[in-house]
């Protein structure tokens, strides 16, 4: 084959290949985003583990001692949520968050007798492990404890669900639609917010 | 060759002490569309044996005439061969012409088929009507609802404290047409019991109802016959028909709360059941246990089975069930829950007790 005669058809084997190229790089890039991991680790060795309880509690300590001054992304910023990547596990927090009725006082995330989590204000932290611990351990005015009801796993699943919410996790990963009625746009088409602390709410000042 | 005997033989010997080993550790009971044990069964089993019989009397005629056909072709040798010739152009005689009733044989076969398609399509119109007609009166109203991967069995009754959940478990009176409302609160399902009914799919947002009546008393197996996902083949449930007496008794056995614990080591696992994570999905009547995410435990100990067919209900796979589901039913909303021995064995204690 000659040099001219391969550089005419090059651009017609390359208008064959580069669709399913692209489509195959597509599929493959989607493969990891439903990736369900089936057999939940014991909590021990759980996702859980990349937090240990000696990182959080001081942070707990601190937040029960002073509820007015809330301190809560001191230590955990490095913390990361393993099911943040992973649409399936945000999804079962989705589901877990009306099953264990978080929605009781958070409503559908717009906030009731609990605070808003679609806002951009967070009272005790916004990244992973603070909900995690707001979760786990409860905080003042309020929000109980689900540590030892909830197992670690869920938690981590219902965090992520939360992050979700204000739109704080990559789009791809978030819910893009509701298995119920839901009012507004679904978690996927909400715009990010910005992250911003917030002061305990008014209760806690008398 | 001995190889070749050999290697079935053990295969099918290691088949059969496999089956052997399931069999001592549960019988599953029957589940079989060809021993009808209620009228509805019974209707579509003579229709399948009606298309059975003309189809397969249609299939040895269509192969008689083949093979009558193979036989009257004509044959040759690579010496000799066989005189294909029409008549136009032989001059030896007409020995491949057309046949002289050939026209007439496809016309009738033609007849005979269309007679026979009709035909059981007026059996299946038939069929249909009859299945249609059961008698409703005085029945038996169940409410099931299918979720990934159980099925919750709700006995309504006009006054509320009678009204009671259980799970994967139905029981029904012998004789008596049971009418069961379908609901699905997930994907889509189908409540199949191949010895009392077809089957009916279950979808969420809609209510489909099934009638049917056991005629004859027994445990009959029942599952999800519609793929919902990873455990969709661990997901079957028994329906268990027994006399009216025995029927009833069982409804005021299940309507009763659970018992009070009796001593220490049951108050103890109850106190778990409380405190730890079983209470956030499942109910026990009468200690406030009261959430509905899982199946109904009051009555547990009572059923045959654990996690809709996939373990008999021993306290041994009750263990395992609780402290690990996911080895056993991957998938499964159950999460794992590490109990201390101390309070696993307290917390069994207690559920056995719940009759």
């Amino acid at each position: 084959m000659t040099a001219a005669r391969f550089r005419r058809q090059m651009p017609r084997a390359l208008w064959l290949i580069a669709p399913v190229v692209i489509a195959s790089v597509a599929c493959l890039a989607g493969c990891e985003r439903e990736q369900r991991q089936l057999h939940t680790p014991p909590p021990a060795a759980s996702a859980a583990s990349a937090v240990t309880m000696s990182s959080i509690q001081p942070v707990a300590s601190a937040v029960t001692t002073s509820s007015t001054q809330p301190v809560a992304a001191a230590v955990s910023a490095t913390v990361s949520n393993p099911y943040e990547n992973n649409a399936y596990a945000v999804s079962q927090g989705k589901r877990l968050f009306r099953a264990y009725n978080c929605s009781g006082c958070h409503a559908q995330g717009s906030g009731d007798s609990g605070p808003a989590l679609m806002d951009d204000k967070w009272i005790y932290g916004a990244d992973p492990a603070s909900v995690f611990t707001t979760i786990k351990q409860g905080r003042p005015n309020g929000m109980p404890a689900f540590g030892g009801h909830v197992s670690d796993d869920q938690i981590w699943q219902i965090v992520a669900y939360v992050r979700s919410m204000s739109g704080q996790l990559r789009s791809d990963i978030e819910p893009p639609r509701s298995d119920s009625l839901q009012a507004g746009k679904p978690e996927q088409r909400r715009p990010p917010e910005e992250p911003k602390r917030s002061s305990a709410p008014p209760a806690a000042e008398h | 060759m001995t190889a070749r005997v050999v290697l079935p033989l053990s295969g099918a010997a290691a088949i059969a002490t496999a089956t052997a080993t399931v069999q001592s550790a549960w019988a599953a009971p029957l589940q079989d569309a060809l021993r009808p044990a209620g009228v509805q069964a019974r209707t579509i089993l003579d229709l399948l044996n009606l298309t059975v019989i003309v189809c397969t009397a249609v299939f040895a005629a269509v192969l008689i005439a083949f093979f009558w056909a193979l036989w009257r072709a004509p044959r040759g040798t690579r010496e000799t061969p066989a005189d294909m010739s029409t008549e136009a152009d032989s001059a030896v005689g007409p020995k491949a012409v057309a046949e002289p009733g050939l026209r007439r044989a496809v016309i009738v076969a033609t007849i005979v088929s269309t007679v026979l398609l009709f035909g059981l399509i007026f059996a299946d119109v038939l069929t249909d009507r009859a299945l249609a007609r059961l008698s409703m009166r005085d029945a038996v109203q169940i409410e099931v609802t299918a979720h990934q991967w159980w099925w919750e069995i709700r006995y309504n009754d006009p006054q509320a404290s009678n009204v009671f959940i259980t799970a994967n478990e139905m029981h029904i009176p012998v004789g008596q047409p049971v009418l069961v409302t379908l609901k699905s609160s997930d994907v889509i399902h189908s409540f199949w019991v191949p010895n009392l009914h077809g089957k009916k799919d279950l979808i969420p947002g809609r209510t489909a109802t099934i009638r049917f009546r056991a005629d004859h008393a027994g445990e009959y197996r029942g599952q999800c016959a519609e793929f919902c996902g990873y455990e969709h083949a661990l997901m079957s449930f028994l329906v268990i028909a027994e006399t009216p007496d025995k029927y009833a008794a069982w409804l005021a056995h299940q309507r009763q709360d659970a018992p009070p614990p009796s001593n220490e080591l049951q108050t103890r696992g109850e106190q778990i059941f409380l405190t730890h994570s079983c209470a956030m999905c499942h109910t026990v009547q009468g200690i406030g246990a009261n959430a509905v995410l899982g199946p109904d435990l009051t009555h547990v100990a009572s059923r045959q089975t654990l996690a809709a067919g996939t373990l008999p209900n021993t306290p041994g796979h009750l263990a395992g069930w609780i402290v690990d589901a996911q080895r056993i039913k991957p998938g499964t909303v159950m999460p794992p829950n590490p109990l201390a021995p101390d309070e696993l064995h307290a917390l069994l204690a207690y559920m056995a007790t719940l009759r």
